[in-house]
């Protein structure tokens, strides 16, 4: 099983959503093995000032364990990571995160082009981007820095997103190595999977 | 537009700084520094080596470069739940200390959360009783702080936080808008004294019962961190208290064992030793 032509030497993954993405990261989160050997890095857009029920929101079908982490946390694999309620969430040499309350980037914070470069700019070829539904540009710029850096970039196909905007930005500006439904990048995934056991 | 900067570029703008004008950014986290970088550059329009020297040649440039360098993102009351905190338990706690009460605002920025304390105080009834010590490494951002005067689109945000805070009048009775701008009434900020301070260079200064730099720590790295606790614990009373980011932490750092959770959600803390 070597469809995506991959192997077992990627360090991280980071996903960037906005509207109609939690669906289908619910959905790839509930598909995912405890002992993944990768961390998973999230910027989702979300409301501001609610800080809480996202996270168990997401937890309640997945097996892995799902945090937001505090400044300068170390990052760990087979852990989920969501960017915090009106941070912006980066990832700095050294493998830990650092928050920031700068000013938002494409009207969010968190913003998805922030987690993506500086996941970029850490793992270079190392990275797997991946960029699902959204309404706005954000992350768009943040993939095409993966892909310059040597990541693998997914984005969620355009005809099952409930917002299309934000993979077809993405698809404008850079290529792109994968465009997949929700059940493929679960395939994808579990491909990813079988490279590390 | 320049899209990335080396590091070794970034090292070269901190020695700079810290040799010619005494700001050490040494220790600062990189990829907030980086981006700060980066919006310096286009702002200005500049390159790496045309930076080096504007900031070489001694001229006012310097005080552009901490302007647009530290991060003056701020909200009054941001996490309300913190600020209804502070009004049932902790400011409660801190009156029954007979002294005189003294809290210090270190970063404070635009002086949003300078404010929301004084809306706060004044709401408990105890506005004069309580001495403000703000303070800021910007001086531009503090000359704003003592005029303070926000977009009204800001206001819709300090608005919602302050419904959330369930203050008892509406925040409107503490600004008028005049030119499509929202002018704090200046009465407020009796009691309010703001200086320029250094956290990174600088000494503490005081001893508080209360110390509140949320947000501002999460910009340093963990070394800058560990070396900044101490001057807050340096500074406050024994039993006082010191309140960080909603996301921020202290466990890693030397002093962290000085002082108590007394509540890990909005991390407040209490120094417990000396």
């Amino acid at each position: 099983m070597n469809k995506y032509n991959l192997h077992n030497g990627f360090k991280a993954i980071v996903m960037g959503g906005s509207a109609g993405s939690f669906q289908g990261i619910v959905k790839i989160l509930s598909q995912l093995p405890v002992g993944f050997p990768l961390p998973i890095i999230m910027a989702l857009h979300r409301l501001k000032h609610v800080r809480h029920g996202f996270v168990e929101a997401l937890s309640i079908k997945s097996n892995l364990r799902i945090v937001e982490p505090d400044d300068k946390e170390s990052i760990k694999k087979g852990v989920v990571y969501l960017a915090p309620a009106n941070y912006h969430m980066s990832i700095e040499l050294g493998n830990y995160f650092s928050l920031s309350t700068e000013h938002m980037v494409n009207n969010s914070r968190p913003s998805i082009d922030i987690t993506l470069d500086s996941a970029g700019y850490t793992y270079r070829n190392k990275l797997i981007g991946v960029l699902l539904s959204g309404a706005n540009k954000d992350g768009a710029m943040g993939m095409k820095r993966i892909c310059e850096r040597g990541g693998r970039t997914i984005v969620q196909k355009p005809e099952e997103c409930m917002i299309d905007t934000m993979p077809k930005a993405a698809l404008s500006l850079t290529s792109i190595d994968h465009v997949l439904d929700i059940d493929q990048i679960i395939g994808f995934f579990n491909e990813l999977y079988q490279h590390y056991i | 537009m320049i899209q990335d900067i080396d590091i070794s570029d970034l090292k070269k703008i901190t020695e700079v700084v810290y040799a010619q004008h005494g700001y050490d950014f040494r220790n600062y986290a990189m990829s907030s520094f980086k981006r700060r970088m980066l919006r310096i550059l286009e702002v200005c329009g500049l390159t790496v080596e045309s930076l080096l020297a504007k900031l070489s040649d001694q001229s006012g440039f310097i005080d552009t470069f901490l302007d647009e360098m530290t991060v003056n993102v701020t909200e009054m009351f941001r996490d309300p739940g913190f600020w209804r905190l502070l009004r049932e338990e902790i400011i409660p706690g801190i009156l029954l200390n007979n002294r005189q009460f003294k809290i210090w605002h270190a970063g404070c920025s635009s002086g949003e959360e300078v404010i929301s304390m004084k809306i706060l105080l004044h709401e408990m009834g105890i506005a004069n009783d309580v001495r403000i010590f703000a303070s800021d490494l910007d001086q531009a951002i503090l000359e704003k702080a003592k005029k303070p005067c926000y977009s009204l689109k800001n206001m819709e945000t300090n608005e919602k936080n302050y419904i959330r805070f369930q203050g008892k009048k509406s925040l409107k009775d503490y600004y008028t808008e005049e030119n499509g701008k929202a002018v704090i009434n200046p009465d407020l900020l009796a009691n309010v004294s703001y200086q320029r301070h250094d956290l990174v260079l600088g000494h503490g200064f005081g001893t508080f019962d209360l110390i509140l730099c949320r947000n501002v720590m999460i910009y340093f790295n963990q070394a800058l961190q560990n070396e900044v606790l101490k001057k807050f614990h340096g500074s406050l009373h024994k039993y006082g208290y010191l309140v960080i980011g909603a996301k921020e932490s202290m466990i890693w750092c030397d002093y962290a064992n000085r002082f108590i959770v007394v509540n890990q959600e909005e991390r407040v803390f209490k120094k417990i030793r000396d």
